[in-house]
Protein backbone atom coordinates (compact mmCIF):
# COMPACT_ATOMS: atom_id res chain seq x y z
CA UNK A 1 0.00 0.00 0.00
CA UNK A 2 0.44 3.88 -0.46
CA UNK A 3 0.09 6.10 1.86
CA UNK A 4 -0.03 9.95 0.97
CA UNK A 5 -0.35 12.08 4.07
CA UNK A 6 -1.19 16.00 3.01
CA UNK A 7 0.74 17.94 5.80
CA UNK A 8 -0.76 21.39 7.15
CA UNK A 9 2.41 24.13 7.66
CA UNK A 10 2.56 27.45 7.49
CA UNK A 11 5.00 28.05 5.18
CA UNK A 12 8.29 27.16 7.33
CA UNK A 13 7.10 24.67 10.31
CA UNK A 14 4.79 21.87 10.40
CA UNK A 15 1.44 22.16 11.92
CA UNK A 16 1.18 19.87 15.11
CA UNK A 17 -1.47 17.56 13.51
CA UNK A 18 0.74 16.74 10.37
CA UNK A 19 2.91 14.20 12.64
CA UNK A 20 0.29 12.37 14.33
CA UNK A 21 -1.29 11.66 10.95
CA UNK A 22 1.87 10.28 10.24
CA UNK A 23 1.78 8.35 13.03
CA UNK A 24 -1.73 7.10 11.97
CA UNK A 25 -0.73 6.49 8.58
CA UNK A 26 2.56 4.38 9.52
CA UNK A 27 -0.11 2.57 11.71
CA UNK A 28 -2.24 1.91 8.48
CA UNK A 29 0.86 0.29 7.20
CA UNK A 30 2.75 1.07 3.73
CA UNK A 31 5.21 3.77 2.03
CA UNK A 32 4.58 7.17 3.18
CA UNK A 33 4.63 10.17 0.96
CA UNK A 34 4.01 13.61 2.65
CA UNK A 35 2.68 16.10 0.29
CA UNK A 36 3.59 19.97 1.14
CA UNK A 37 1.62 22.21 -0.84
CA UNK A 38 1.74 25.75 -0.10
CA UNK A 39 3.31 29.42 -1.67
CA UNK A 40 7.20 29.72 -0.44
CA UNK A 41 7.13 26.57 1.56
CA UNK A 42 10.30 24.70 1.02
CA UNK A 43 11.33 25.19 4.45
CA UNK A 44 8.41 23.06 5.70
CA UNK A 45 9.09 20.34 3.07
CA UNK A 46 12.73 20.36 4.92
CA UNK A 47 11.06 19.73 8.19
CA UNK A 48 8.10 17.10 6.90
CA UNK A 49 11.55 14.83 5.57
CA UNK A 50 13.01 14.99 8.75
CA UNK A 51 9.64 13.37 10.18
CA UNK A 52 10.66 9.76 11.17
CA UNK A 53 8.93 6.82 9.02
CA UNK A 54 8.28 9.51 5.88
CA UNK A 55 9.77 7.57 2.59
CA UNK A 56 9.39 10.70 0.29
CA UNK A 57 8.13 14.43 0.49
CA UNK A 58 6.06 15.97 -2.77
CA UNK A 59 6.79 19.73 -2.60
CA UNK A 60 3.93 21.72 -4.78
CA UNK A 61 5.08 25.49 -4.23
CA UNK A 62 3.24 27.64 -6.24
CA UNK A 63 1.35 31.14 -5.56
CA UNK A 64 -2.02 29.01 -6.38
CA UNK A 65 -2.12 27.25 -3.34
CA UNK A 66 -1.73 30.12 -0.87
CA UNK A 67 -4.32 30.31 1.87
CA UNK A 68 -6.39 27.10 2.29
CA UNK A 69 -6.83 26.97 -1.65
CA UNK A 70 -9.53 24.97 -1.62
CA UNK A 71 -10.19 24.41 -4.87
CA UNK A 72 -6.70 24.42 -6.31
CA UNK A 73 -5.67 21.76 -3.40
CA UNK A 74 -8.19 19.07 -4.29
CA UNK A 75 -7.95 19.66 -7.87
CA UNK A 76 -3.59 18.88 -7.29
CA UNK A 77 -4.40 16.11 -5.05
CA UNK A 78 -7.01 14.96 -7.41
CA UNK A 79 -3.96 14.56 -10.06
CA UNK A 80 -1.61 12.10 -8.02
CA UNK A 81 -4.72 10.12 -6.52
CA UNK A 82 -4.39 7.10 -8.25
CA UNK A 83 -0.78 6.49 -6.66
CA UNK A 84 -2.19 5.69 -3.49
CA UNK A 85 -4.34 3.17 -0.95
CA UNK A 86 -5.23 5.86 1.46
CA UNK A 87 -5.05 9.61 1.63
CA UNK A 88 -4.69 11.47 5.28
CA UNK A 89 -4.79 15.28 6.49
CA UNK A 90 -5.37 16.46 9.82
CA UNK A 91 -9.09 16.67 10.89
CA UNK A 92 -8.22 20.43 11.72
CA UNK A 93 -9.75 23.40 9.93
CA UNK A 94 -7.45 23.33 7.03
CA UNK A 95 -8.26 19.29 6.05
CA UNK A 96 -11.92 19.58 7.01
CA UNK A 97 -11.72 22.32 4.07
CA UNK A 98 -10.51 20.75 1.08
CA UNK A 99 -10.34 17.09 1.91
CA UNK A 100 -14.17 16.47 1.42
CA UNK A 101 -13.26 18.57 -1.95
CA UNK A 102 -11.40 15.87 -2.85
CA UNK A 103 -13.27 13.19 -1.61
CA UNK A 104 -16.21 14.32 -3.94
CA UNK A 105 -13.69 14.93 -6.69
CA UNK A 106 -12.74 11.13 -6.39
CA UNK A 107 -16.16 9.75 -5.81
CA UNK A 108 -15.64 7.98 -2.62
CA UNK A 109 -17.25 8.67 0.91
CA UNK A 110 -14.54 10.33 3.28
CA UNK A 111 -13.99 8.78 6.93
CA UNK A 112 -14.20 12.24 9.12
CA UNK A 113 -11.62 12.51 12.21
CA UNK A 114 -10.57 9.03 13.07
CA UNK A 115 -9.47 8.52 16.13
CA UNK A 116 -8.37 4.92 15.57
CA UNK A 117 -7.36 2.44 13.02
CA UNK A 118 -8.54 -1.10 13.24
CA UNK A 119 -7.11 -2.28 9.82
CA UNK A 120 -6.81 -0.62 6.22
CA UNK A 121 -9.95 -0.28 6.09
CA UNK A 122 -11.89 -0.01 9.48
CA UNK A 123 -11.45 2.77 11.76
CA UNK A 124 -13.42 4.11 14.26
CA UNK A 125 -14.42 7.67 14.39
CA UNK A 126 -17.12 9.46 17.06
CA UNK A 127 -19.85 10.56 16.49
CA UNK A 128 -22.62 12.58 18.58
CA UNK A 129 -20.06 15.13 20.12
CA UNK A 130 -18.01 11.99 21.15
CA UNK A 131 -20.99 10.13 23.00
CA UNK A 132 -20.54 7.49 20.65
CA UNK A 133 -17.70 5.61 18.65
CA UNK A 134 -18.79 4.38 15.49
CA UNK A 135 -16.65 1.65 13.97
CA UNK A 136 -16.74 1.98 9.67
CA UNK A 137 -15.53 0.11 7.26
CA UNK A 138 -15.07 1.49 3.47
CA UNK A 139 -14.76 -0.70 0.50
CA UNK A 140 -13.66 2.68 -1.59
CA UNK A 141 -10.86 1.84 -3.70
CA UNK A 142 -9.33 5.15 -2.01
CA UNK A 143 -9.66 5.67 1.50
CA UNK A 144 -9.40 9.50 1.84
CA UNK A 145 -9.32 10.05 5.91
CA UNK A 146 -9.11 13.06 8.00
CA UNK A 147 -7.56 12.13 11.39
CA UNK A 148 -7.84 13.27 14.64
CA UNK A 149 -4.86 14.11 16.46
CA UNK A 150 -5.82 13.74 19.88
CA UNK A 151 -5.78 9.97 18.94
CA UNK A 152 -2.54 9.44 17.74
CA UNK A 153 0.70 10.44 19.24
CA UNK A 154 3.22 12.90 17.44
CA UNK A 155 5.69 10.83 15.29
CA UNK A 156 9.13 11.69 16.00
CA UNK A 157 11.97 13.17 13.90
CA UNK A 158 14.92 10.99 12.53
CA UNK A 159 14.15 10.84 8.85
CA UNK A 160 15.83 11.84 5.98
CA UNK A 161 13.32 11.63 3.15
CA UNK A 162 14.29 12.92 -0.04
CA UNK A 163 12.26 16.14 -1.56
CA UNK A 164 10.81 16.04 -4.86
CA UNK A 165 9.22 18.54 -6.72
CA UNK A 166 5.65 18.09 -8.12
CA UNK A 167 4.46 20.55 -10.93
CA UNK A 168 1.49 22.56 -9.88
CA UNK A 169 -2.09 21.11 -10.62
CA UNK A 170 -4.55 23.67 -12.33
CA UNK A 171 -5.53 26.85 -10.99
CA UNK A 172 -9.22 26.72 -11.30
CA UNK A 173 -8.89 30.40 -10.74
CA UNK A 174 -12.55 30.06 -8.89
CA UNK A 175 -11.86 32.21 -5.24
CA UNK A 176 -9.23 34.86 -4.44
CA UNK A 177 -7.49 34.83 -1.14
CA UNK A 178 -7.10 37.90 0.30
CA UNK A 179 -5.33 37.08 3.50
CA UNK A 180 -5.86 35.75 7.07
CA UNK A 181 -6.28 37.96 10.23
CA UNK A 182 -4.14 35.48 12.61
CA UNK A 183 -4.34 36.15 16.30
CA UNK A 184 -0.80 36.92 17.34
CA UNK A 185 0.16 34.99 20.42
CA UNK A 186 3.42 34.17 22.47
CA UNK A 187 1.85 31.32 24.32
CA UNK A 188 1.72 27.90 22.88
CA UNK A 189 -0.99 26.79 20.22
CA UNK A 190 -3.92 25.19 21.69
CA UNK A 191 -3.97 21.89 19.81
CA UNK A 192 0.12 21.67 20.81
CA UNK A 193 0.03 22.72 24.71
CA UNK A 194 0.97 20.61 27.19
CA UNK A 195 -1.06 22.76 29.63
CA UNK A 196 -4.76 24.72 28.31
CA UNK A 197 -6.96 27.49 30.55
CA UNK A 198 -9.73 27.88 29.52
CA UNK A 199 -12.81 30.13 29.72
CA UNK A 200 -16.52 29.80 30.10
CA UNK A 201 -19.00 32.13 30.25
CA UNK A 202 -18.51 32.84 33.99
CA UNK A 203 -15.53 35.08 33.17
CA UNK A 204 -18.23 38.13 32.27
CA UNK A 205 -15.94 39.79 30.31
CA UNK A 206 -12.68 39.89 27.50
CA UNK A 207 -11.19 42.42 29.94
CA UNK A 208 -11.42 39.58 32.65
CA UNK A 209 -9.81 36.85 30.64
CA UNK A 210 -6.23 39.00 31.88
CA UNK A 211 -6.65 36.85 35.02
CA UNK A 212 -6.39 33.42 32.78
CA UNK A 213 -3.81 34.66 30.74
CA UNK A 214 -2.03 35.44 33.89
CA UNK A 215 -2.33 31.86 35.13
CA UNK A 216 -1.15 30.83 31.63
CA UNK A 217 1.68 32.36 31.25
CA UNK A 218 2.91 30.83 35.12
CA UNK A 219 1.89 27.88 33.45
CA UNK A 220 3.36 27.83 29.86
CA UNK A 221 -0.31 27.73 29.21
CA UNK A 222 -2.31 27.63 26.55
CA UNK A 223 -5.39 29.49 26.30
CA UNK A 224 -8.81 28.44 25.34
CA UNK A 225 -12.88 29.40 25.51
CA UNK A 226 -16.02 27.69 25.20
CA UNK A 227 -18.66 28.82 22.55
CA UNK A 228 -20.35 30.90 25.11
CA UNK A 229 -17.18 32.89 26.04
CA UNK A 230 -16.62 33.61 21.86
CA UNK A 231 -19.98 33.71 20.94
CA UNK A 232 -20.30 36.71 23.64
CA UNK A 233 -17.07 38.28 22.10
CA UNK A 234 -14.57 37.85 24.96
CA UNK A 235 -11.86 36.38 23.02
CA UNK A 236 -11.89 35.63 18.67
CA UNK A 237 -13.53 32.25 17.64
CA UNK A 238 -9.75 30.61 17.25
CA UNK A 239 -10.10 29.96 21.16
CA UNK A 240 -12.73 27.64 20.70
CA UNK A 241 -12.63 24.11 22.35
CA UNK A 242 -15.75 21.96 21.56
CA UNK A 243 -17.27 19.51 18.88
CA UNK A 244 -17.54 22.18 15.91
CA UNK A 245 -14.10 24.13 17.46
CA UNK A 246 -10.78 22.73 18.41
CA UNK A 247 -10.53 19.20 19.85
CA UNK A 248 -7.51 19.20 22.49
CA UNK A 249 -6.27 16.03 25.21
CA UNK A 250 -3.36 18.13 26.86
CA UNK A 251 -1.67 16.64 29.88
CA UNK A 252 -3.95 19.72 32.09
CA UNK A 253 -6.98 21.42 31.11
CA UNK A 254 -8.29 24.11 33.53
CA UNK A 255 -11.53 24.97 32.86
CA UNK A 256 -12.25 28.50 34.53
CA UNK A 257 -16.48 29.17 34.54
CA UNK A 258 -17.27 27.01 32.33
CA UNK A 259 -20.48 25.19 33.02
CA UNK A 260 -19.92 21.94 30.34
CA UNK A 261 -22.21 21.62 27.71
CA UNK A 262 -21.93 18.38 25.63
CA UNK A 263 -20.56 20.64 22.65
CA UNK A 264 -17.51 21.78 24.89
CA UNK A 265 -16.80 18.62 26.46
CA UNK A 266 -16.44 16.87 22.76
CA UNK A 267 -13.62 19.11 22.69
CA UNK A 268 -11.77 18.49 25.90
CA UNK A 269 -12.90 15.10 27.56
CA UNK A 270 -9.76 13.03 26.22
CA UNK A 271 -7.16 15.45 28.74
CA UNK A 272 -4.63 13.26 30.72
CA UNK A 273 -6.19 15.90 34.10
CA UNK A 274 -9.32 17.64 33.95
CA UNK A 275 -9.35 20.74 36.60
CA UNK A 276 -12.48 22.83 36.76
CA UNK A 277 -13.05 25.62 38.67
CA UNK A 278 -16.92 27.00 39.15
CA UNK A 279 -18.91 28.46 41.63
CA UNK A 280 -22.21 26.50 40.87
CA UNK A 281 -22.07 23.00 43.04
CA UNK A 282 -24.22 21.48 40.17
CA UNK A 283 -21.80 22.01 37.20
CA UNK A 284 -21.99 19.64 34.64
CA UNK A 285 -18.23 20.17 33.63
CA UNK A 286 -17.62 18.37 37.42
CA UNK A 287 -18.51 14.94 35.99
CA UNK A 288 -15.66 15.09 33.97
CA UNK A 289 -13.16 16.96 36.01
CA UNK A 290 -10.52 14.68 38.10
CA UNK A 291 -10.31 17.87 41.04
CA UNK A 292 -13.04 20.21 41.23
CA UNK A 293 -13.23 23.42 43.16
CA UNK A 294 -16.43 24.64 44.28
CA UNK A 295 -15.88 28.59 44.40
CA UNK A 296 -15.55 31.97 43.04
CA UNK A 297 -13.68 31.89 40.14
CA UNK A 298 -12.31 35.79 40.67
CA UNK A 299 -10.77 34.36 44.30
CA UNK A 300 -9.46 31.04 43.20
CA UNK A 301 -8.04 32.02 40.19
CA UNK A 302 -5.54 34.87 41.32
CA UNK A 303 -4.95 32.50 44.42
CA UNK A 304 -3.72 29.78 42.04
CA UNK A 305 -1.07 32.12 39.89
CA UNK A 306 0.12 33.22 43.60
CA UNK A 307 0.39 30.17 44.79
CA UNK A 308 2.99 29.07 41.82
CA UNK B 1 -31.23 35.49 -7.15
CA UNK B 2 -32.48 32.32 -5.71
CA UNK B 3 -30.93 30.74 -2.95
CA UNK B 4 -31.13 26.58 -1.97
CA UNK B 5 -30.48 26.06 1.32
CA UNK B 6 -30.45 22.69 2.80
CA UNK B 7 -31.62 21.78 6.56
CA UNK B 8 -30.87 18.39 7.99
CA UNK B 9 -33.40 16.87 10.96
CA UNK B 10 -31.24 15.71 13.76
CA UNK B 11 -31.46 14.77 17.36
CA UNK B 12 -31.85 18.09 19.39
CA UNK B 13 -27.91 19.18 20.43
CA UNK B 14 -29.26 18.97 23.95
CA UNK B 15 -30.45 16.02 24.37
CA UNK B 16 -28.27 12.93 25.96
CA UNK B 17 -27.63 10.38 23.19
CA UNK B 18 -27.68 7.10 24.45
CA UNK B 19 -26.09 4.12 22.31
CA UNK B 20 -28.30 0.75 21.33
CA UNK B 21 -27.51 -1.79 23.64
CA UNK B 22 -27.21 -4.04 20.47
CA UNK B 23 -24.70 -1.76 19.18
CA UNK B 24 -26.33 -0.91 16.21
CA UNK B 25 -26.81 2.60 16.00
CA UNK B 26 -27.89 5.35 19.09
CA UNK B 27 -31.75 5.52 20.01
CA UNK B 28 -33.68 7.45 18.07
CA UNK B 29 -37.22 6.43 18.94
CA UNK B 30 -39.01 8.95 21.52
CA UNK B 31 -35.95 11.39 21.11
CA UNK B 32 -36.96 15.19 20.92
CA UNK B 33 -35.63 16.09 17.16
CA UNK B 34 -34.49 19.67 15.92
CA UNK B 35 -32.76 21.34 12.78
CA UNK B 36 -29.41 20.78 12.57
CA UNK B 37 -28.11 24.30 14.50
CA UNK B 38 -25.49 25.01 11.87
CA UNK B 39 -28.82 24.72 9.07
CA UNK B 40 -30.60 27.20 11.36
CA UNK B 41 -27.94 29.44 10.58
CA UNK B 42 -28.43 28.75 6.66
CA UNK B 43 -31.62 29.69 6.78
CA UNK B 44 -31.14 32.64 8.48
CA UNK B 45 -28.64 33.90 6.48
CA UNK B 46 -30.67 33.41 3.46
CA UNK B 47 -33.37 35.54 5.35
CA UNK B 48 -31.51 38.18 6.16
CA UNK B 49 -30.21 38.37 2.51
CA UNK B 50 -34.02 38.41 1.22
CA UNK B 51 -34.61 41.20 3.71
CA UNK B 52 -31.80 42.93 2.13
CA UNK B 53 -33.62 43.00 -0.82
CA UNK B 54 -30.45 40.74 -2.44
CA UNK B 55 -32.19 37.39 -2.91
CA UNK B 56 -35.80 37.05 -4.43
CA UNK B 57 -36.50 33.18 -3.45
CA UNK B 58 -35.41 30.98 -0.96
CA UNK B 59 -35.90 27.32 -2.04
CA UNK B 60 -34.96 24.94 1.32
CA UNK B 61 -34.29 21.43 0.98
CA UNK B 62 -33.80 18.09 3.28
CA UNK B 63 -33.13 14.82 2.51
CA UNK B 64 -34.44 11.81 4.86
CA UNK B 65 -37.91 10.43 6.08
CA UNK B 66 -40.84 12.35 5.73
CA UNK B 67 -40.63 13.44 9.18
CA UNK B 68 -38.26 15.98 8.02
CA UNK B 69 -41.01 17.61 6.43
CA UNK B 70 -41.05 19.29 10.36
CA UNK B 71 -37.77 20.75 9.71
CA UNK B 72 -38.89 21.92 5.84
CA UNK B 73 -41.98 23.88 7.45
CA UNK B 74 -39.62 25.18 10.48
CA UNK B 75 -37.49 26.61 7.52
CA UNK B 76 -40.33 28.22 5.66
CA UNK B 77 -41.61 29.28 8.66
CA UNK B 78 -38.41 30.97 9.25
CA UNK B 79 -38.63 32.45 5.89
CA UNK B 80 -37.79 30.86 3.39
CA UNK B 81 -40.17 30.21 0.12
CA UNK B 82 -40.90 26.67 -0.76
CA UNK B 83 -39.31 23.04 0.68
CA UNK B 84 -38.30 19.99 -1.59
CA UNK B 85 -37.80 16.63 0.55
CA UNK B 86 -36.22 13.86 -1.24
CA UNK B 87 -37.06 11.40 0.81
CA UNK B 88 -35.03 8.59 2.09
CA UNK B 89 -35.59 6.00 4.66
CA UNK B 90 -32.25 4.88 5.91
CA UNK B 91 -29.18 6.03 6.46
CA UNK B 92 -27.76 9.55 4.27
CA UNK B 93 -24.05 9.82 3.73
CA UNK B 94 -22.57 12.95 2.60
CA UNK B 95 -21.35 11.69 -0.25
CA UNK B 96 -25.09 11.07 -1.55
CA UNK B 97 -25.94 14.03 -0.03
CA UNK B 98 -23.74 16.49 -1.90
CA UNK B 99 -25.28 14.36 -4.98
CA UNK B 100 -28.70 14.96 -4.39
CA UNK B 101 -27.98 18.88 -3.47
CA UNK B 102 -26.05 18.82 -7.06
CA UNK B 103 -29.21 17.59 -8.89
CA UNK B 104 -31.45 19.79 -6.97
CA UNK B 105 -29.13 22.50 -7.92
CA UNK B 106 -29.24 21.78 -11.81
CA UNK B 107 -32.80 22.01 -11.66
CA UNK B 108 -32.96 24.87 -9.51
CA UNK B 109 -30.30 26.77 -10.58
CA UNK B 110 -29.45 28.49 -7.38
CA UNK B 111 -26.18 31.39 -7.56
CA UNK B 112 -25.39 30.34 -3.85
CA UNK B 113 -25.91 27.16 -2.36
CA UNK B 114 -25.70 27.72 1.74
CA UNK B 115 -25.22 24.34 3.60
CA UNK B 116 -24.34 24.11 7.61
CA UNK B 117 -20.61 23.16 8.22
CA UNK B 118 -21.52 20.17 10.06
CA UNK B 119 -24.50 18.21 11.04
CA UNK B 120 -24.24 17.54 14.94
CA UNK B 121 -25.52 13.87 14.92
CA UNK B 122 -22.54 12.35 12.50
CA UNK B 123 -19.87 15.26 12.83
CA UNK B 124 -18.77 14.42 9.31
CA UNK B 125 -18.06 18.12 7.96
CA UNK B 126 -18.33 17.19 4.25
CA UNK B 127 -21.52 17.77 2.49
CA UNK B 128 -20.52 21.34 1.27
CA UNK B 129 -17.69 20.99 0.33
CA UNK B 130 -18.14 17.64 -1.64
CA UNK B 131 -20.94 19.67 -3.19
CA UNK B 132 -19.16 22.61 -3.78
CA UNK B 133 -16.85 19.92 -5.97
CA UNK B 134 -19.58 17.94 -7.96
CA UNK B 135 -20.82 21.67 -9.19
CA UNK B 136 -17.52 22.45 -10.09
CA UNK B 137 -18.43 25.87 -8.16
CA UNK B 138 -16.10 27.66 -5.45
CA UNK B 139 -16.95 26.97 -1.75
CA UNK B 140 -16.35 29.39 1.17
CA UNK B 141 -16.58 26.85 3.76
CA UNK B 142 -16.58 27.85 8.19
CA UNK B 143 -18.17 31.04 6.64
CA UNK B 144 -18.31 33.69 9.79
CA UNK B 145 -19.27 36.87 6.48
CA UNK B 146 -20.55 37.21 3.53
CA UNK B 147 -20.98 40.03 1.70
CA UNK B 148 -22.57 39.39 -2.32
CA UNK B 149 -21.16 42.19 -4.88
CA UNK B 150 -22.77 40.89 -8.06
CA UNK B 151 -21.23 38.07 -9.35
CA UNK B 152 -18.79 37.35 -6.73
CA UNK B 153 -19.25 37.31 -2.91
CA UNK B 154 -16.52 38.57 0.10
CA UNK B 155 -16.36 36.17 2.22
CA UNK B 156 -14.62 35.93 6.01
CA UNK B 157 -13.73 32.15 6.91
CA UNK B 158 -13.25 31.25 10.54
CA UNK B 159 -9.77 29.31 10.41
CA UNK B 160 -8.19 27.32 13.28
CA UNK B 161 -5.66 30.38 13.80
CA UNK B 162 -8.03 33.59 13.24
CA UNK B 163 -10.19 34.39 9.83
CA UNK B 164 -9.42 34.24 6.04
CA UNK B 165 -10.52 36.33 3.56
CA UNK B 166 -11.59 35.44 0.12
CA UNK B 167 -13.78 36.03 -2.80
CA UNK B 168 -15.30 33.79 -5.16
CA UNK B 169 -17.31 33.49 -8.14
CA UNK B 170 -21.00 33.17 -7.78
CA UNK B 171 -22.33 30.65 -8.13
CA UNK B 172 -21.03 29.14 -4.94
CA UNK B 173 -21.26 27.21 -1.78
CA UNK B 174 -21.34 28.31 1.30
CA UNK B 175 -21.39 26.45 4.63
CA UNK B 176 -22.22 28.72 7.72
CA UNK B 177 -20.10 28.88 10.83
CA UNK B 178 -21.36 29.56 14.74
CA UNK B 179 -20.66 33.58 14.20
CA UNK B 180 -22.38 34.07 10.77
CA UNK B 181 -25.69 34.72 12.29
CA UNK B 182 -28.11 34.47 15.03
CA UNK B 183 -30.89 32.89 14.16
CA UNK B 184 -34.62 33.90 14.92
CA UNK B 185 -37.38 32.26 16.44
CA UNK B 186 -39.93 31.20 14.74
CA UNK B 187 -43.62 33.43 15.70
CA UNK B 188 -46.78 31.37 15.57
CA UNK B 189 -48.45 33.46 12.79
CA UNK B 190 -45.49 32.24 10.32
CA UNK B 191 -45.86 29.31 11.34
CA UNK B 192 -49.05 29.41 10.18
CA UNK B 193 -48.46 30.85 7.21
CA UNK B 194 -45.41 28.29 6.41
CA UNK B 195 -48.09 25.53 6.67
CA UNK B 196 -49.84 26.88 3.23
CA UNK B 197 -46.05 27.21 1.32
CA UNK B 198 -45.58 25.07 -1.25
CA UNK B 199 -43.26 21.60 -0.45
CA UNK B 200 -42.71 19.20 -2.76
CA UNK B 201 -41.43 15.53 -2.36
CA UNK B 202 -39.44 13.80 -4.48
CA UNK B 203 -38.01 10.49 -4.49
CA UNK B 204 -34.18 10.38 -5.34
CA UNK B 205 -34.19 7.24 -8.07
CA UNK B 206 -36.30 10.13 -9.96
CA UNK B 207 -33.48 12.57 -9.84
CA UNK B 208 -31.16 9.53 -10.88
CA UNK B 209 -29.50 9.77 -7.50
CA UNK B 210 -27.82 6.63 -6.06
CA UNK B 211 -27.64 7.67 -2.52
CA UNK B 212 -26.84 3.64 -0.61
CA UNK B 213 -24.34 4.39 1.98
CA UNK B 214 -20.69 3.77 0.92
CA UNK B 215 -18.92 3.46 4.31
CA UNK B 216 -20.26 0.17 6.72
CA UNK B 217 -21.10 0.73 10.21
CA UNK B 218 -19.88 -2.28 11.57
CA UNK B 219 -21.01 -0.76 15.31
CA UNK B 220 -21.35 1.80 18.10
CA UNK B 221 -19.79 1.75 21.52
CA UNK B 222 -20.45 4.03 24.23
CA UNK B 223 -16.73 6.33 24.79
CA UNK B 224 -14.59 4.97 27.28
CA UNK B 225 -15.49 6.56 30.50
CA UNK B 226 -13.73 8.95 33.00
CA UNK B 227 -12.89 7.72 36.26
CA UNK B 228 -14.80 9.67 39.07
CA UNK B 229 -13.05 12.97 40.33
CA UNK B 230 -12.62 14.36 43.71
CA UNK B 231 -13.82 17.64 45.24
CA UNK B 232 -10.79 19.80 46.71
CA UNK B 233 -12.12 22.17 49.39
CA UNK B 234 -9.40 24.91 48.17
CA UNK B 235 -7.03 26.51 45.60
CA UNK B 236 -4.00 25.04 48.25
CA UNK B 237 -5.72 21.52 48.03
CA UNK B 238 -5.81 21.56 44.03
CA UNK B 239 -2.41 22.53 43.95
CA UNK B 240 -0.83 20.19 46.22
CA UNK B 241 -2.78 17.43 44.43
CA UNK B 242 -1.52 18.73 41.15
CA UNK B 243 1.69 18.59 42.19
CA UNK B 244 2.10 14.97 44.47
CA UNK B 245 -0.59 13.22 42.91
CA UNK B 246 -1.41 14.16 39.20
CA UNK B 247 2.26 15.51 38.91
CA UNK B 248 0.99 17.78 36.14
CA UNK B 249 3.26 20.75 37.27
Amino acid sequence: MAILVIAEHDGKQLKPGTTNTVTAAAKIGGDLTVLVAGSGCAEAAQAAAKIAGVGKVLLADAAQYAGSAAENLAALVQGIAGNYSHILAPATGYGKNFMPRLAALLDVQQISDISAVVSPDTFVRPIYAGNAMATVQSADKVKVITVRATGFDAAGEGGSAAVENLAAGPDTGLSKFNGQELSKSDRPELTAARIIVSGGRGMGSGENFKILEALADKLGAAVGASRAAVDSGFVPNDYQVGQTGKIVAPELYIAVGISGAIQHLAGMKDSKVIIAINKDPEAPIFAVANYWLVEDLFKAVPEFTASL
Amino acid sequence: MKVLVTVKRVIDPYVKVRVKSDGSGVETANVKMAMNPFCEIAVEQAVRMKEAGLVTEIVALSIGTAQSQETLRTAMAMGADRGILVEVAGEVQPLAVAKVVKAIADKEQPKLVIMGKQAIDDDSNQSGQMTAALLGWPQSAFTSAIAVNGDSAEVTREIDGGLEKMSIKLPAVVTTDLRLNEPRYVTLPNIMKAKKKPLEVVKPEALGVDVAPRLKTLKVEEPPKRSAGVKVADVAELVAKLKNEARVI
